[in-house]
């Protein structure tokens, strides 16, 4: 289904991603609410593992940055975005350390969607099931884009990672926030096209650094996408083109810039003597 | 695109190696003892990094992606007996994202290859030097089998009366009246009875069920055997069993004792 398609729903745009997954069958229908409502469970579940913790990922560059945060004064007394932040970090440090995650789309942008929806979902004081059919439209809207384009860091650059999974995050927040069908794919589509051109490069190729301060900043831009969206404001440019102009962005990326640890962060002085050090 | 529920740190380097490894160990009938693992390209340069290593190790003990155990993998490979050997190499113009399994389970062996293409999904394209397409979306018959007039369609046949519903079919042979394998993806595993009477058709030499592995569940879970023999009872024609091509030994039983 494409986001046009999305967009056109004539209900809410979760309930034509779910017909278009299952069709009439209403058995496969309750088995993907109740599979969504247990990854809802998975990604609660990491946010609190994440929190709780300050244990080193394997190389000790990231593990302590979410209860940092979480445990730090809310300086801007801004309690959804401190929420939004350390939700994010909380997963994406729990997978640096090898913990169990739901990857969304991939598990390098894994706590972009539940730092924002989750984050939101708390900040609003909302019961978890009103997050499933969210998830349902993140998830068809993470199928639009990927049919049009690899989701990876080493074919698109993490523009296609944590620009997909922006994108989800800012529909489900959209429909959360009561947004209709078409302010929820604008939401995406605002979130991608704010994306595009981002380069993969980890340092020393391990998915942390700038991986789990980057799910950080990309759930609080899925939420912006949300709350523009939510007022009404549109992209000017038809949701599905912005994602041919991110497709085709990631093809002009060298490769350098997908995921091989050789460009960007990875390539500074200090980025190589990391991977130095953790390759001997 | 929500999902799968997996281990960290990276859905193409370690939910996809587990899962092109999950593959691999079901292609033998017993688990393996010794693999030889070649990883390329961005797996050869971050395998540590992304725990890839650690990944496959997992999928070679039968462990799902959102195994919590694949972190302690070694320990856990140490402990069932299997040996590994890391090396890279460049295997070409492949995706960036490929692993050659090369696996011993004692009497017999396999050779594998596949891509971990993103967000965890895979496609397996080699087995024992024969192209195959496996992507673990469905379940997936493998059939070894001389490139004679009329073999696909007794599988076909086979299949077709045990209600499989084929999702794809590939089919490659090596040269003209060879050896030729086909790689048939179903909805789900093919009865039992199915596959016993697919080892009695002439020239099928070899072939082995590999589970669905998309779902997230053990594929131990969802079948009762890790594979098929190839076992004519006593007293059954003989069929004669050629030596697999690839790493097997010539005259050694495909199909294990």
């Amino acid at each position: 289904m494409t986001l046009a398609e999305l967009a056109a729903a004539p209900g809410k745009a979760s309930e034509a991603a779910l017909v278009d997954e299952v069709g009439g069958d209403p058995a496969e229908r309750e088995r993907l609410l109740a599979l969504m409502r247990d990854r809802v469970r998975e990604m609660r579940d990491s946010v609190a593992r994440g929190l709780a913790t300050s244990a080193p990922s394997r190389t000790g560059m990231v593990g302590w940055n979410a209860k940092q945060l979480w445990e730090a004064e809310d300086a801007l007394a801004s309690p959804l975005l401190k929420r939004v932040q350390a939700y994010a970090m909380a997963v994406n440090e729990e997978n640096a350390r090898m913990g169990r995650i739901v990857a969304a789309p991939t598990a390098g942008s894994a706590g972009t969607l539940p730092g924002a929806l989750l984050g939101v979902a708390d900040h609003l004081h909302l019961e978890d099931d009103a997050l499933v059919m969210p998830l349902i439209l993140a998830a068809g809207v993470g199928d639009a884009i990927q049919a049009k384009m690899f989701i990876a860091g080493s074919s698109g650059g993490c523009q296609a990672e944590i620009g997909a999974s922006a994108a989800m995050a800012a529909a489900a927040v959209t429909e959360l926030l009561g947004g209709n069908a078409r302010a929820c794919i604008h939401a995406a589509a605002m979130a991608l096209m704010n994306t595009i051109g981002l380069v993969c490069d980890p340092v020393g190729g391990y998915v942390e650094v700038p991986c789990v301060s980057r799910n950080a900043f990309y759930s609080v831009h899925a939420v912006s996408a949300a709350q523009l969206a939510v007022a009404g404001l549109e992209s000017v440019i038809p949701p599905d083109e912005v994602v041919q102009a991110m497709a085709s962005v990631g093809r002009l990326l060298p490769p350098e810039l997908r995921e091989t640890g050789e460009g960007g962060i990875a390539a500074t002085e200090t980025g190589r003597r990391i991977a130095l050090k953790m390759a001997r | 695109m929500v999902g799968p529920v997996m281990v960290g740190p990276s859905s193409s380097h370690t939910a996809g190696a587990c899962r092109l490894a999950l593959l691999a160990r079901h292609a033998l009938l017993t688990p393996p003892r010794h693999a030889r693992v070649t990883l390329h390209g961005s797996f050869a340069k971050t395998a540590h990094g992304h725990g890839t290593d650690l990944a496959l190790t997992g999928g070679l003990l039968g462990f799902a992606p959102d195994d919590e155990r694949i972190k302690d993998a070694f320990e856990h490979a140490r402990a069932a007996g299997l040996e590994l050997d890391f090396e890279t190499a460049d295997l070409g113009d492949v995706h960036p994202n490929t692993v050659r399994l090369r696996l011993d389970a004692g009497d017999e062996r396999v050779d594998v290859t596949g891509s971990s293409v993103g967000g965890g999904v895979v496609r397996l394209f080699n087995v024992n030097g024969f192209e195959v397409n496996v992507t673990g979306a469905y379940h997936t018959l493998l059939v070894l089998h001389d490139d004679k007039p009329g073999v696909i369609a007794r599988v076909a046949r086979v299949i077709a009366d045990d209600e499989g519903n084929v999702a794809t079919l590939h089919s490659a042979r090596r040269k003209r009246g060879g050896e030729a394998m086909m790689s048939i993806e179903i909805d789900r595993r093919l009865a039992q009875y199915a596959l016993d009477y697919l080892t009695f058709v002439p020239y099928i030499h070899w072939l082995r069920m590999l589970p669905e592995v998309m779902s997230g569940t053990a594929p131990e879970d969802q079948i009762e055997a890790a594979g098929v023999p190839v076992r004519p009872p006593a007293g059954a024609p003989a069929i004669p069993a050629p030596a697999m091509p690839g790493p097997a030994a010539p005259g050694e039983e495909p199909g294990g004792p």
